[in-house]
């Protein structure tokens, strides 16, 4: 037996003598680990949760949407006047070449109508790039083509959702629907896409051209918003600042004079930043608890150690006797808080993965136990057992072994 | 004076030790000389506040002397510091308590070995500690015992226990103070035997009492009285342990 299998062993053999209290000693640590874990993991989860979603969204996707308009001094608000054209379109597709696709877009609800069953959706225009700037292609079928959208042709694509509560089992394709009364033609249907981050049903749609959106559903010229996209994502903030220098010119906006731009563009990674910002409110939340709760436990263990110390003061002084130097025993002390302390922090990593496994499946989240978390918060109760092992330990070493043999 | 030819394993020249307490001193030892040679059996007597117990602890290293020498095996272990007695205790100094003392919860083989953990003089293999440790507990005749912790041995048992424990590193001296204290007259007599036995293979043991018969079994008694040592003799009718274990 070496000196450390022995410090080992008296260590356990210590916090299998009072079961009890170890527990409760440990709970601050279990409790305080146990949400070091679920912060991690559910900021993990919640983080490819939005990534997921935003990808779900399309890759490397910026919309151009209409901005604020001031007519007489009075600023109207976002989108309130669309001041982007077709024109504006064309001009993106022709002169910025970091961007690969680019579709105008409008938007409305209305209700479709199928035999018998009708359903109140949103109708969506979009131009041939749409399915590749959304990463969302069809299952059955095919998309429009440009040709459609020249046309104005009344053809459309069914999202999941639409397809299955106007047509059941039956196949969509083919058929024709009527939208605010006027025949149109399922040409496809869209894969399922679940989800938004706002929690709305991405199915829940009906793709039409926009040319025949615009004329024949909404009755307007304005575009609704562009959406652009890039091939990789480092080209984003080159294509945003292209974008709005190429609009800037056609609309005569004239920024040293001090002209507001009547468009405003968002990109996925400014999107993604905000969903983060959110996370990071619960995660600061969650940290305190973590750090208060820890701060308890790690006092606790030095409270324990303090009684156990005195409990075993003659025990002490025996190993004195015997030619235990004050490092020895200090070395005894502190292993065996830091035992306690792992001893918790194992049950609260157990815990936290527990509570992230409740929490992830509850919200639907992904879930994300990481090594890294595991590790750190084994790391953390290490770090509290010797912080606040080391004072106990430190008392226990300084015992006068005389005083020490002669404790009742 | 029981001195023989050979160097003593114990020199102690005009040693006191004053303890403060608060404007007044005690003179707790008060300029005591002695030798012990190789071999010898000697027992320390005299009444509480005599100052055998703070010979004792000087003896044992767990106190230093106020002033005066004390040289151990040639060793002068007056000035040490609290590490370097520790080691002169692991080393040289086995010590055998009243009350045992030894470690609740742990085996019998455990306790014997608990010495070899704190050793730096010789680091023996865990094979070779544990045949150390058994060979002591043989000696005292508790092998088969081994796996016993001190809640299932007798007074008896586990004394024998410490002995072993004390036994473990081959120590200088055996020092034990007051070992039949808290044990009956024949559990007594038993344990002093196995001092007597010890002491004929040549162990030198110190021990510290306070009753008459049992400073008997040893052959020189060194009386205490006032911090001073107020008789030294050889022991004419020494007592021997009856029978055997």
């Amino acid at each position: 037996m070496t000196k450390t299998t022995s410090i080992l062993k008296v260590a356990f053999r210590a916090m299998g003598r009072n079961k009890m209290r170890s527990l409760l000693t440990a709970l601050g640590i279990i409790i305080g680990v146990a949400c070091v874990v679920a912060t991690i993991g559910i900021g993990e989860g919640a983080r490819v949760q939005t990534e997921q979603q935003l990808q779900s969204l399309g890759t490397n996707f910026l919309m151009i949407h209409p901005g604020t308009v001031t007519s007489s001094g009075a600023r109207s608000g976002w989108g309130s006047n669309s001041k982007l054209s077709e024109e504006d379109v064309a001009a993106i597709r022709a002169e910025v070449p970091t961007v690969s696709y680019v579709s105008a877009s409008i938007r409305s609800v209305a209700q479709v109508v199928y035999g018998n069953q009708n359903w109140s959706t949103s109708i969506q225009g979009g131009e041939v790039d749409w399915p590749a700037i959304r990463s969302w292609n069809v299952a059955q079928g095919q998309f429009f083509t440009d040709q459609d959208n020249r046309a104005a042709a009344k053809v459309c694509v069914l999202g999941q959702t639409v397809a299955t509560t106007l047509f059941g089992t039956e196949d969509p394709v083919g058929k024709t629907i009527r939208i605010k009364n006027i025949p149109f033609r399922v040409v496809g249907v869209l894969e399922p896409k679940g989800g938004s981050m706002m929690g709305q049903d991405q199915d829940d749609t009906v793709v039409a051209p926009y040319q025949t959106v615009r004329k024949k559903i909404m009755g307007t010229t304005a575009v609704g918003m562009i959406m652009a996209a890039v091939s990789t994502p480092e080209l984003v903030d080159r294509a945003q600042e292209e974008i709005t220098a190429l609009l800037r010119q056609r609309h005569r906006i004239n920024r040293a004079a001090g002209q507001e731009d009547d468009f405003m563009i968002r990109s996925q990674t400014e999107m993604l930043a905000r969903a983060e910002e959110q996370s990071k409110t619960m995660a600061i939340l969650l940290w305190s608890i973590a750090g208060v709760s820890l701060l308890v436990g790690g006092i606790g263990i030095m409270n324990i150690m303090l009684v156990s110390v005195t409990e075993r003061t003659r025990e002490i002084g025996v190993r004195m006797a015997i030619g235990a130097k004050g490092s020895d025993i200090r070395a005894q002390f502190l292993v065996e808080a830091v035992v306690l302390a792992i001893a918790g922090g194992v049950l609260g990593i157990a815990l936290g993965v527990g509570i992230q496994e409740a929490v992830a499946k509850l919200a639907g989240w992904p879930v994300a136990v990481t090594t890294s978390s595991v590790s750190l918060a084994f790391v953390f109760s290490a770090v509290i057992g010797v912080t606040f092992g080391f004072y106990p330990a430190l008392k226990a070493s300084r015992l006068d072994p005389i005083e020490a043999l002669r404790y009742e | 004076m029981a001195a023989s030819s050979a160097e003593p394993v114990i020199r102690i020249r005009d040693l006191t030790r004053v303890y403060r307490m608060g404007d007044s001193e005690v003179r707790a030892l008060d300029g005591v000389t002695l030798d012990v040679a190789p071999g010898e059996f000697l027992a320390v007597m005299g009444p509480s506040g005599s100052g055998k117990s703070t010979f004792m602890n000087i003896l044992g290293c767990l106190d230093r002397p106020t002033s005066g020498t004390y040289v151990l095996e040639g060793t002068d272990v007056s000035t040490l510091d609290r590490n370097e007695r520790a080691g002169i205790r692991n080393d040289k100094i086995g010590f055998v308590f009243q009350s045992f003392n030894l470690l609740s919860r742990t085996s019998a083989l455990e306790n014997v070995e608990l010495p070899l953990l704190y050793s730096r003089k010789h680091r023996l293999s865990d094979a070779g500690q544990l045949e150390k440790a058994r060979g002591c507990l043989a000696k005292v005749g508790l092998a088969e015992r081994w796996d016993h912790t001190p809640a299932q041995l007798s007074g008896g048992q586990q004394q024998r226990v410490a002995v072993a424990r004390a036994l473990v590193n081959d120590p200088a001296i055996l020092l034990a103070d007051e070992p039949t204290g808290n044990l009956d007259s024949r559990t007594s007599d038993e344990i002093m035997g196995i001092f007597q036995e010890l002491n004929e293979e040549g162990k030198t043991v110190v021990l510290i009492t306070h009753e008459h018969d049992i400073a008997e079994y040893a052959r020189r008694v060194v009386a205490f009285r006032d911090g001073r040592i107020v008789s030294d003799d050889v022991v004419k009718e020494r007592r021997s342990a009856k029978g055997t274990r």
